[in-house]
């Protein structure tokens, strides 16, 4: 079983790499640079504080776009070209093609990052000269957007199973928008009376945490993140995913593949 | 097929199970994040760079920064009070986001110039605030009103009815309006005149904070006047009697009172040597009389409920 | 044990917006194929062909009835592991190359990465693929598409090995090619099931054929078998330029030369060299057609195909 969700989500990744999907980094490391260059000649006493914001929201940014334009495709993409027919008929579990690929995206997404956060840190020895200890939490801040590309691809994932590529895209994006808020949603729904404040409840706690999971300004500005957010933050991503994807094995197990 | 029924089973479990366990874990966030100093820090500070960074949705964005106006003073309050450093940027953001959002000065106006632990102590800041309202809201005369009233906790009678009379010139103008115009210039000490402020707040205010404060007030009005009246009336006895009552059913069977004297919260006051206690000062905050030597006021202002 | 069992297999699919008008695919089927025989399931496009063999694939779930492969439920891995599937025009992941797809197929039905390596470079000679291993899908003709595909089914030696239209988009070579290639799969030992429109590559190789008409079987058996029913024709060639009205109402002619060519029922032979004799003309040969598969076919299915979808009034489940 294992080995042939490692196959799946080989080959997933193997798929992104091959689609040049890896090129935005030249993109992002272009960008990085110019950046850096350009804050640290005008030398505005907050050098570092831009580098990390703006490095840190285009590291999420990048991948969240990445996350839903190839995590739409993942099952529907499958399904339009058939590819699925000579992989189902073998002994793989519908479940397991799911967790495969879900693997392979975050796989991507992992490398995806784990690049680009060189490209940060370079941008900000350059700026400051020298690294400081508090400069360790955005390794953290890090962590939490790679959490949140987790939760993302297994939405993604979950949509591609059943709707097509447009609709998921929409949905994915929309989820991530309104989970930013998600805190915000929280303290509206409090503040509801009757059904409404019901509903409202309903959605704020069904939709994705992301709120939760942005930690970029505080990291810019050196402050700590605290060891239980950290730690609570990585449960609820793993909770999170692991019934989003369960979501996503029910639709699957019964589609009928054209 | 038994084997995809075992797989649905436990996919089905996984998603119910793990959905429940995703809620739980938002609250325990939510709980752990609140009590940190990183809820301090605004995200952006500029309101200018927020407004273009709303891509014209700036009233939904008006409206968010609001709720978060409430969450925050409502969480740092309960807390114990101690410094209140994000509401005036806060309210700054969500007032320039939308210039109209007329709650948000009410609040402001309360709640910045209030005195720690109840509010952030600045008075300026408040009549910045409310000033920025009127000028973005000329017919609007509650805001006259909410100025009228930080210039009368100053103690700045004047101003305080020179607001209330531009307030009652405006079309609509509640009709109190002249009259408090009228009121505070004569008599701007007065307890008639706070209880006519805070009757006044109590009854046109949506705000459940807000009209639990002027509760709160009246009350401690009440209690005031009560302890006065109780100590004259010990004084009255004395002059009949030679001497101090030691309990208040002496008085009662002199005719001078119906029965046991009650605080506006329903306990009783107690007499000793010839002065009047409130018996729980806790329950009423603004309290200035009838208080024992000594007595130092809880850090967290008991508002309760406003009934 | 037979290789494949059919029992009563179905499916309704529910189109339209409210999902009420009910299309039938396959009305229920009861088939079995026997262990070592090359099947041949014919019909013409539209037939249920691709429907049934989805539904043997688990690719799609059937409405109602059921089926055993090597005695096997549906869906279970272990047929699964035992059985090769190749689609309809396939599609692969065109950003690999024949190798990769092979390895990666390989491991997706459990076969030992060292053992895999020989069979790969084994299955790819077999095909014809050996010299483009390297290259990737995205450039492959048609017809090498085609081959990459049966390797992938035979790569894991199945004992069933279900071919949809295998000869597709192959030239006359190919299909020459693949012709070979089922047949070694049959001297090998496995079953070979597989669907087509094209009835003489069926009568070259299969031992019994299923023919399906509009989700209907419409008659199964061996050729001999089903040929055997149907009435014969006769070819009748004579000097002239003549055809007696008689002929001309009842046959297929052509005129070459001098000589007409003339195929028409086998009953009506008598009359036709009848209607020569009293014109005189000159008879040359009459030679007995062969009834061929397609003549059954035709025979069974009749002229035009109607409309394919039949509205069903009662409630109709999917």
């Amino acid at each position: 079983m294992n080995s042939r969700i490692l196959q799946i989500a080989t080959n997933t990744f193997r798929e992104a790499v091959r689609d040049r999907v890896l090129y935005n980094l030249i993109a992002f490391a272009l960008l990085m640079s110019a950046a850096a260059v350009l804050v640290g000649q005008i030398s505005i006493q907050i050098e570092k504080l831009v580098v990390i914001n703006l490095g840190l929201t285009a590291v999420s940014l990048f991948g969240i776009v990445i996350a839903i334009f190839i995590g739409i495709g993942l099952v529907s993409k499958e399904i339009d070209k058939r590819t699925l027919y000579t992989v189902l008929s073998r002994p793989v579990r519908r479940w397991e093609f799911i967790a495969g690929k879900f693997f392979g995206l975050v796989g991507t997404l992992f490398v995806n990052t784990f690049f680009m956060a060189i490209g940060v840190f370079a941008a900000l020895a350059y700026v400051s000269h020298h690294f400081e200890r508090s400069d360790a939490w955005v390794l953290v801040a890090l962590y939490f957007i790679v959490l949140q590309f987790v939760i993302l691809t297994a939405l993604a994932l979950f949509f591609s199973s059943f709707s097509t590529p447009i609709f998921s895209a929409v949905f994915a994006f929309w989820l991530f928008v309104i989970g930013s808020f998600a805190g915000d949603l929280r303290n509206f729904a409090a503040m509801a009376h009757g059904i409404t404040r019901w509903l409202a409840t309903a959605a704020a706690y069904m939709v994705p945490n992301f709120s939760a999971l942005n930690v970029i300004s505080e990291v810019a500005h050196g402050q700590a993140v605290p060891v239980q957010l950290i730690v609570l933050n990585t449960a609820y991503t793993f909770v999170y995913a692991a019934a989003v994807l369960s979501g996503a094995v029910l639709i699957f197990e019964r589609r009928n593949l054209k | 097929m038994i084997l995809s029924q075992r797989i649905n089973i436990i996919a089905a479990t996984i998603l119910i199970c793990g959905m429940a366990c995703a809620a739980i874990l938002i609250r325990t966030i939510d709980q752990a994040h609140a009590s940190t100093a990183v809820q301090e820090t605004l995200y952006i500070s500029s309101p200018k760079l927020l407004k273009r960074l709303s891509l014209g949705y700036h009233g939904l964005f008006a409206d968010i920064y609001w709720t978060r106006v409430v969450q925050y003073f409502g969480g740092v309050h309960s807390r114990g009070g101690g410094t209140y450093n994000l509401l005036w940027p806060l309210l700054n953001i969500t007032t320039q986001l939308d210039p109209h959002l007329i709650p948000a000065y009410e609040f402001g106006g309360t709640f910045l110039s209030a005195k720690p632990p109840n509010g952030a102590g600045s008075p300026e800041q408040a009549i910045e605030l409310v000033q920025y309202g009127i000028q973005n809201n000329p017919g609007d005369w509650h805001l006259y009103y909410d100025l009228a009233f930080i210039y009368y906790d100053l103690k700045d009678y004047r101003h305080s009815a020179d607001a209330f009379l531009k307030g009652s010139q405006l079309p609509g103008a509640h009709p109190f309006l002249k009259i408090m115009a009228a009121q505070m210039a004569e008599h701007g000490g007065d307890i008639a005149t706070a209880r006519m402020m805070w009757t006044a707040t109590y009854q046109t205010t949506h705000d459940d904070m807000i009209r639990a404060n002027a509760a709160a007030h009246l009350r401690a009005l009440q209690a005031d006047e009560d302890v006065a009246m109780l100590e004259q009336l010990v004084q009255d006895y004395r002059v009949r009697t030679g001497r101090l009552p030691q309990t208040f059913s002496e008085l009662i069977s002199a005719r001078m009172l119906r029965g046991i004297p009650l605080d506006p919260v329903g306990h009783p006051y107690e007499l000793e040597d010839g002065r009047v206690f409130i018996s729980d000062p806790q329950d009423l905050p603004f309290v200035q009389k009838g208080l024992r030597p000594g007595y130092i006021p809880s850090p967290v202002p008991k508002l309760m409920p406003a009934n | 044990m037979p290789a494949i069992e059919i029992f009563g297999l179905e499916k309704i699919y529910n189109t339209g917006f409210w999902r009420k008008r009910a299309k039938r695919a396959l009305h229920p089927l009861n088939l079995t194929v026997e262990d070592g025989e090359i099947f041949g399931f014919l019909g013409p496009n539209g037939a249920g062909k691709t429907t049934t063999l989805k539904m043997l694939m688990g690719l799609v779930f059937p409405t109602s009835g059921s089926a055993r492969i090597l005695g096997m439920e549906l869906g279970d891995p272990r047929m699964k592991a035992q059985i090769g599937f190749l689609p309809e025009q396939p599609y692969f992941y065109d950003y690999l190359t024949a190798r990769e797809l092979l390895n990666y197929y390989g491991h997706l039905s459990g076969m030992e990465s060292k053992q895999l390596a020989k069979k790969i470079d084994a299955v790819l000679e077999q095909v014809g693929l050996a010299g483009s291993a390297g290259v990737q899908l995205r450039k492959y003709s048609k017809g090498m598409l085609q081959r990459a595909g049966i390797a992938q089914a035979i790569l894991h030696d199945p004992k069933v090995v279900f071919l949809d239209e295998p000869m597709s988009g192959l030239d006359p070579m190919g299909r020459r090619e693949v012709r070979n290639l089922i047949e070694n799969l049959k001297a090998n030992g496995k079953t070979v099931f597989f669907s087509t429109h094209i009835l003489s590559d069926a009568e070259a190789l299969c031992d019994r054929v299923a023919i399906l008409g509009q989700g209907q079987l419409r008659g199964v058996g061996a050729i001999a078998e089903l040929t055997a029913g149907v009435h014969g024709r006769v070819e009748i060639v004579w000097q002239g330029t003549e055809i007696p009205a008689d002929i001309r109402s009842i046959a297929e002619y052509h005129r070459a030369a001098e000589i007409v060519r003339a195929v028409l029922p086998e009953e009506s032979q008598d009359a036709a060299l009848e209607a020569l004799r009293r014109r005189g003309l000159r008879l040359i040969s009459v030679t007995p057609v062969r009834t061929s598969l397609e003549d059954y076919f035709v025979a069974r299915l009749g002229t035009p195909r109607d409309a394919e979808t039949v509205s069903i009034q009662t409630q109709a489940h999917s």
